[in-house]
């Protein structure tokens, strides 16, 4: 008992952080220490981040196979904490500006990456279902952080019903395979779901868990709350859901597939393989016509989670290794692009107009030209670090056979291409007009910004070791 | 010096580093500066590059002065030079610092605009010197954000609808490519380029979506790599982006992407296309031929009926790049010896066309035809510049122009009569379009009240034009200069290609008994 404590310690640790900052911020009933306590929170994730990603060896398995850390859910975790913390680190400012730094903010964070946690070291439908509301419940929360905008609490709404209905299918599903396999354990499954011997119900509670799932990573045909969620939440809460929930749904949906279906891959393979194209298409497609640079984004990140399962329908090795660097990258390009988002600003009010970056290169030409490189990179234009992502799904794909997905992926990527050269369109050609974006000066922001684009630069040449870490995390997952 | 050619390469990226971090304001003397960085930038490039020409030993067909670092996914950081690709080195290192030269006028931005082209050149030596297939497609695609940038901000009226249109058309053409370089990496498990060269791609014929593939895996290959590189070249009918681009682009970025950008999709044929796919290659190559001859006679007919004198001079270019293709799928010595010698010589001849362009633009700020007339009277200097490579680009024998057409016509005569004869055409044709353009710019009376205040070339334009005209020359009337060098490397790759087809050949006819 006390060996599968110490394995699940980091989430306990994190867990029991968030119930007494809780127990704290009611004691003393003041949001004043709300900005504290966000700089403890990042601090204690960066802190989790480096014991779970420097010390962590082999698999583990806690409670009979509830609950797996293993090199997968280690390297999951690692980008989930690490994003966890910037994304909280760029909010605060923006937060506190507008009167939403309460301190259940950075506890409801911290609940639902404890969530998160689970989500990618599930090694059962229990632990997964649990894991997956834990996150999802805290996100509902923080989405309508904003009570007096109707905007906020209609993303919070809607967010939350649909939500909560793929919650139900997902559960629907996973009580079909209890039924046909006969056990919730991952490792118990993969023993019945043998590709050509799968029985109909069994491929039933698949679809249905295949469902659930994509529409947590908002994936087409399950991506229609994405882009009313993004923008009428809170922006550095936009933020977050774009950068830590997207991996831990990415890792969950990766472990479901090959810990218990891992024997069975043509079966889900042509799913997945039509989702990701689905996805692909209708991000380039639909995010030409946009305005909004947050809604803008929300299609740019289906898109990108069309990529991301291009890598996991392979079905490979390859596919998963491709998969976890595309993620890393477009985390870390995500990360960017919203410290840009969040210093766009006139007289102190946050805007999100695309319009009204015109010729912002002239007024600042340093930020303009790191959301350069951030914009090609999520283009996937070399020589960014955006395009190795891509070029690393499409090999999985070609590799497993799967070189029509490739294609129509490249083809893509060029109808995607349109929207981010508009963004360097407005910045760079773009008519002078007599008022500009204000000078941001949150140092933070920049930093974050700078930092994104360097790494999408320098990241080629060695990647900084992810691409080692994956191959380990990958070969864990899959065997 | 293990590492001459990164050397070269990045001798611009580092300069360009430096003026972003160093480089501050926006006054007169910190355009200066940014000016004078990048022309020492360049020339530095240029003479560094030099020692690349005098250590290449010309008669070793082998890639020279190979470095080789282990990259990312199994990707190789690898780059070499041979006889095909060294003279594109020298072409966009002897280049440069004249664009840069040409841009001495620019007075918006002048730091971007002098990081953008230091960039460029960066990423033009690293696609001629790469010898890693990804390494290749990172440098080749890479080439489009500077150049969409330098479009978009320093170009002409429509100079958005022509950024766009470049990039996402070039973009387009690219990405099959890209799929065919994942197809090839999984097929022989390397992306050395060196390695691929030797390697047999199948060509077992295949049926695919209900379509009989002649050369199988090959042609397939062969139409991936084809999208890209006859966009960037660019080939009838997809040439629609290079007026558009040509015309909004400033005066250098004209001359950048005639004299060197182009040549990529010419050198990506010479160096992919034709040696990897040879089965692919003779399957296709009488519809290249063809599409050549009508792409020589279609543009130059459209030349003659240009208003603007960039549009002209762009059409020009893609006719004079259809012999280039011609040449090259001739597929025989004299054929690829004279496509190379007339892309080396039009980046000389068409970056000085441009930049004749450029000198009356600068002055009167039109390209009209119709805004000049009679310039002779006033500008004698510039008539005579601009008469030198009028016929140079008629290809009048004596100089570079010449010498290029010929050997492609006499080559792809062995192969395709009616071809060459189509072609040959063309050349009457270009002699009519320039020739006419020349009259209309700068004979007869200067009758327009607007002209007569123009000035004559100035002192700095002179020498821009002065090495141009001297290669041109040179060239002209002393060929073996290019062709010694390139000679051994062609020789082996058309012993290669014709090998390779023989050994297809019996293959398949082996099965057919």
């Amino acid at each position: 008992m006390s060996a599968d404590l110490n394995i699940i310690l980091p989430e306990i640790l994190l867990a029991l952080f968030a119930i007494f900052a809780l127990l704290g911020g009611v004691y003393t009933g003041k949001d004043g220490v709300a900005s504290t306590l966000v700089w403890l929170t990042s601090a204690a994730m960066a802190a989790l981040a480096a014991w779970i990603g420097l010390t962590g060896e082999g698999t583990n398995v806690a409670f009979n196979g509830m609950f797996s850390d293993d090199g997968f859910s280690r390297f999951a975790k690692v980008v989930i904490l690490l994003s966890t913390a910037a994304v909280l680190l760029m909010g605060e400012g923006y937060m506190s500006k507008r009167g939403l730094l309460r301190f259940e903010y950075p506890i409801l964070v911290a609940l639902s990456v404890v969530g998160m946690m689970m989500m990618v070291s599930a090694g059962d439908l229990m632990a997964l279902y649990m894991g997956l509301e834990l996150q999802s419940l805290a996100l509902y929360v923080v989405a309508s952080l904003r009570r007096d905008s109707a905007r906020s609490t209609e993303a919070g709404l809607k967010y939350f019903v649909l939500g909560a209905l793929s919650s139900g299918i997902l559960l629907y599903g996973a009580s079909l395979i209890y039924g046909y396999a006969g056990t919730t354990l991952f490792s118990g499954i993969i023993e019945t779901a043998v590709h050509g011997d799968v029985s109909v119900g069994l491929l039933f509670g698949l679809i249905f868990v295949i469902s659930g799932m994509a529409f947590k990573v908002s994936a087409v045909p399950f991506h229609m709350w994405t882009p009313d969620v993004y923008e009428g939440a809170p922006t550095p809460i936009t933020a977050f859901f774009a950068t830590a929930p997207k991996v831990a749904a990415m890792g969950l949906f990766a472990r479901v597939m090959h810990d218990a279906f891992g024997n069975a891959v043509p079966d889900w393979q042509q799913v997945v393989a039509l989702i990701s194209l689905l996805s692909m298409f209708l991000g380039a497609v639909a995010a030409i016509g946009q305005t909004n640079i947050k809604r803008l984004m929300a299609y740019s990140s289906i898109a990108h989670m069309g990529y991301a399962l291009m890598g996991l329908a392979a079905g490979t090795a390859l596919g998963v290794e491709a998969m976890l660097v595309y993620m890393t990258i477009y985390v870390a390009m995500n990360i960017g692009t919203f410290a840009f988002i969040l210093s766009m600003e006139k007289d102190g009010q946050p805007v999100t107009e695309i319009s009204s970056l015109n010729m912002y290169a002239t007024a600042q030409p340093g930020r303009a030209f790191a959301m350069l490189i951030l914009l090609f990179s999520l283009a996937g234009v070399p020589p960014m670090l955006g395009f190795f992502g891509k070029l690393y799904v499409l090999r999985a794909a070609y590799d497993a056979g799967l070189a029509w997905l490739a294609i129509a992926g490249v083809i893509a990527s060029v109808i995607g291409a349109f929207y981010y050269l508009r963004i360097v369109f407005f910045m760079y050609f773009g008519e002078e007009q007599a008022e500009g974006l204000d000078a941001n000066k949150s140092t933070i922001l920049l930093g974050f910004l700078m930092a994104s684009a360097a790494v999408m630069v320098f990241g080629i040449i060695n990647m900084f070791g992810v691409e080692t870490a994956a191959t380990a995390a990958a070969a864990a997952l899959v065997n | 010096m293990d590492n001459l050619l990164s050397i070269v390469t990045f001798i611009p990226a580092v300069a360009a580093l430096i003026m972003a971090v160093f480089l501050r304001g926006d006054d007169e003397a910190a355009r200066k500066n940014a000016k004078w960085i990048a022309l020492f930038a360049t020339s530095a490039t240029f003479v560094v590059s030099l020692f690349i020409l005098a250590g290449f030993d010309r008669n070793n067909t082998d890639f020279q002065m190979v470095e080789d670092t282990t990259w990312l996914m199994g990707l190789q950081y690898k780059m070499g030079v041979d006889g095909i690709s060294i003279l594109f080195v020298m072409l966009a290192t002897f280049m440069m610092p004249l664009v840069i030269a040409a841009s001495w006028n620019v007075e918006t931005r002048v730091k971007e605009y002098m990081i953008a082209f230091l960039m460029l050149e960066t990423l033009m030596l690293g696609v001629f010197m790469a010898l890693d297939l990804v390494l290749f497609y990172v440098f080749f695609e890479a080439g489009l954000i500077p150049m969409f940038l330098i479009i978009g901000i320093w170009g002409g009226a429509n100079r958005i609808y022509a950024s766009f249109k470049f990039f996402l058309y070039t973009f387009l053409g690219s990405v099959l490519m890209l799929i065919a370089m994942v197809a090839m990496f999984a097929d022989a498990g390397t992306t050395d380029i060196a390695k691929l060269l030797v390697h047999e791609f199948s060509y077992g014929s295949f049926d695919l979506l209900g379509i009989h593939i002649v050369g199988g895996m090959q042609t397939l290959m062969f139409l991936a790599f084809f999208a890209s590189f006859a966009v960037k070249m660019p080939m009838w009918p997809v040439h629609t982006w290079l007026p558009d681009a040509h015309v909004q682009a400033p005066t250098a970025g004209s001359v950048v992407l005639a004299a060197i950008l182009l040549k990529m999709g010419g050198y990506g044929f010479l160096r992919f296309s034709l040696p990897m796919f040879p089965v692919g290659s003779d399957v296709l190559a009488p519809t290249v031929l063809w599409m050549s001859a009508i792409a020589i006679v279609y543009t130059s007919l459209v030349a003659l009926v240009q208003q603007d004198m960039k549009k002209l001079i762009a059409y020009s270019s893609v006719a004079h790049m259809g012999f280039v293709t011609m040449g090259i799928f001739a597929a025989n010595q004299q054929g690829i010896d004279g496509a190379i010698f007339q892309m080396i010589s039009h980046g000389f001849i068409s970056g000085a066309l441009f930049l004749c362009v450029g000198v009356i633009y600068d002055r009167m700020h039109t390209r009209e035809i119709d805004a000049y007339g009679g310039l002779v009277n006033r500008m004698p200097a510039y008539a005579m510049i601009f008469m030198f490579f009028t016929m140079a680009n008629v290809g009048l024998p004596g100089t570079s122009g010449f010498v290029g057409e010929f050997l492609t016509l006499v080559a792809v005569f062995k192969v395709n009569t009616w071809v060459a004869a189509v072609a040959t055409s063309g050349v009457i044709f270009s002699a009519a379009y320039a020739l006419w353009l020349y009259r209309r710019v700068v004979m007869g009376d200067l009758i327009k009240e607007s002209l007569k205040s123009i000035t004559d070339m100035g002192t700095r334009e002179r020498v821009i034009f002065a090495p141009l005209v001297v290669m041109t020359i040179l060239l002209g009337v002393y060929p073996a200069l290019v062709l010694d060098i390139i000679g051994p490397s062609v020789t082996a790759l058309v012993t290669n290609y014709e090998t390779a087809l023989a050994a297809a050949d019996a293959v398949s006819q082996a099965a057919s008994q």
